[in-house]
């Protein structure tokens, strides 16, 4: 997958790709938007957007940077945004830190119009293999915590975004599929996959 | 003194939101930085309770510097190379705006003649200010504390009148705890025998005693407990053993004592009446249909809020509930809470974490 020139071309490789396929002009919402890459991103491409972060030294580097972001906990705070207000809203890497995953995505297809997920694949042959041949929790370049220390709580794998979906009534729109920052073919993704972005959307 | 004080006359009466209307009104104001050509780089000061227009020189009574000379200067976050800034004293103040020691037509001080005034009122002035000075649009307005309140009050009813919104360490409605603390500063000042119905102002004798202890009280808020600890713990005061009397033995009692008589110093009585009662009065929500989301639906201006972690006069809580409104509205919002130790006089303090937002946001 080719990705946006210029300002994108330095993202992660699925910050890139979400930034690639948001429309120009567009309303979005970055839950957990980091430092703001994304959202600087995006706003070079005249995007309207917002974003929530729950780190205040992170929040503090954005509005210095003069990004409208709100220092606040995605899992309470998305209710309070209205029905539809953002064509898209965003969560990289974020869903498995979610306390109910299934409530946040409810949340994001309904703040946004679609939503672009982006989580680490649990099942990546990688992991497998760590766990199967040691028998402890992996940690990995995408996953480089260990388990007491790490903010990810639900792991998640692509199979398992997949069914939770379909489970939620979201019509998934497109996918991508990360190993380091190239990009794979879907087939076998769930093993191959070192990460995964799906856009989804409210099924209509 | 009067020669330090600008004051502009206002060309009408000033309506208010309690009925009737204040004429010649005059407001006080200072400037700093120059005006572009096309007018388009003023950002307006609000002040907080006691503050006045004197945000980056010299208070003309007690020679201390600006009150938010940290802040305001060439250079600095709110840079005055770059921008025009505008502060003012709001009226039912004492630095040359009119309030309840200014001269009422009769040719006698107003004293509590002076109606009861509101945020909005404060802001009528300003936004009254700004019009013979020509700025029909600002940069921003920013404010800490009550400056926060007059900025997001300016926000919600001129809605076309700035393009960006900085409310630190603010609410958009005082608690029953603020009520609370400010009920007490009025009655220690109502109860001192020569506040005489606020008719002091041609005696020798000011009710200065209850005015220190209201600002005493008010300044124990302005504080944090942590704060208070590390500055001045169970210290005494200038001896070693405690005097078994009702003396400034402890360090914070002697501290708390100096920063009323100064007070006392350079603030009217009957100003602190007014201004604290202004500020009870604030309820954004309630002036806009009771949503406040409602209030800000109007805006196109971006904002920003800050509060501290340690504020406990108005709490992270206040300013969250500010931008969930804001969100609601769709309007675009920033906030982060800064972490200090000061209480909600951070703001005022060295928080180079403030000056690094204040200077992104205003950019």
């Amino acid at each position: 997958m080719s990705t946006a020139p210029g300002s994108a071309s330095e993202l992660r490789a699925d910050l890139a790709v979400i930034a690639a396929h948001i429309e120009p002009g567009t309303r979005v919402l970055d839950v957990g938007c980091g430092d703001g890459a994304l959202m600087a991103a995006l706003l070079g491409k005249g995007c309207d957007v917002r974003g929530i972060e729950i780190d205040g030294a992170l929040v503090e580097t954005c509005v210095a940077r003069g990004l409208s972001v709100v220092q606040g906990d995605a899992d309470r705070d998305l209710v309070d945004y209205p029905d539809h207000g953002f064509d898209y809203a965003v969560l990289s890497q974020t869903l498995q830190t979610a306390e109910r995953p299934d409530l946040m995505l409810t949340e994001l297809v309904r703040a946004g119009r679609r939503a672009f997920v982006s989580f680490p694949n649990f099942a990546y042959w990688r992991m497998r293999w760590a766990l199967l041949r040691h028998g402890r929790m992996p940690v990995t370049r995408h996953l480089p915590v260990s388990w007491y220390a790490t903010q990810n709580i639900h792991h998640v794998t692509v199979h398992d975004f997949e069914a939770l979906a379909q489970e939620l009534g979201l019509a998934i729109e497109r996918r991508w599929f990360f190993t380091d920052a190239r990009e794979l073919t879907a087939s076998g993704a769930n093993w191959r996959a070192e990460y995964a972005v799906f856009e989804v959307s409210a099924r209509r | 003194m009067s020669e330090n004080y600008h004051p502009q006359k206002l060309p009408g009466p000033l309506a208010l939101d309690g009925g009737g209307a204040l004429t010649d009104v005059a407001v006080a104001y200072e400037t700093y930085g120059t005006l572009a050509p096309d007018r388009g780089n003023a950002i307006l000061l609000c002040h907080a309770l006691t503050g006045d227009q004197f945000v980056a020189s010299a208070h003309p009574v007690t020679g201390k510097p600006g009150w938010w000379a940290r802040m305001v200067g060439p250079g600095k976050p709110i840079d005055t190379d770059r921008y025009h800034v505008v502060c003012a004293n709001v009226i039912g103040s004492c630095m040359g705006s009119t309030g309840p020691s200014s001269l009422a037509p009769d040719g006698e001080p107003y004293a509590m003649r002076f109606p009861v005034i509101t945020i909005r009122d404060m802001v009528r002035g300003l936004v009254g200010l700004l019009d013979t000075l020509g700025i029909e649009r600002l940069h921003a307005v920013v404010g800490g504390s009550m400056g926060g309140m007059q900025a997001l009050s300016l926000a919600a009813n001129w809605p076309e009148r700035a393009a960006r919104v900085l409310a630190i360490a603010t609410t958009a409605r005082h608690s029953a705890q603020n009520i609370a603390f400010h009920e007490v500063g009025r009655q220690a000042i109502m109860a001192d025998p020569n506040w005489r119905d606020g008719n002091y102002y041609g005696d020798e004798e000011r009710p200065g005693a209850g005015l220190a202890v209201a600002r005493m009280a008010a300044h124990i808020t302005y504080l944090s407990e942590d704060g208070l600890t590390e500055k001045f713990g169970r210290r005494l005061q200038d001896r070693s053993e405690k005097t078994f009397g009702f003396d400034a033995d402890f360090q914070v009692e002697s501290y708390l004592r100096y920063q009323g008589s100064g007070f006392t110093k350079r603030f009217d009585a009957n100003s602190y009446l007014y201004i604290t009662r202004a500020m009870d009065y604030f309820d954004l929500a309630e002036e806009h249909g009771g949503k406040l989301a409602q209030a800000f639906a109007g805006t196109d201006a971006r904002f920003c809020l800050v509060s501290f972690d340690s504020d406990w006069l108005y709490p992270t809580a206040e300013s969250r509930h500010v931008v969930h409104a804001l969100n609601a509205a769709g309007a675009p919002v920033s906030f982060v809470e800064l972490s200090a130790p000061f209480g909600h006089d951070s703001f005022l303090l060295d928080i180079p974490a403030l000056d690094r937002v204040a200077k992104g946001f205003l950019e």
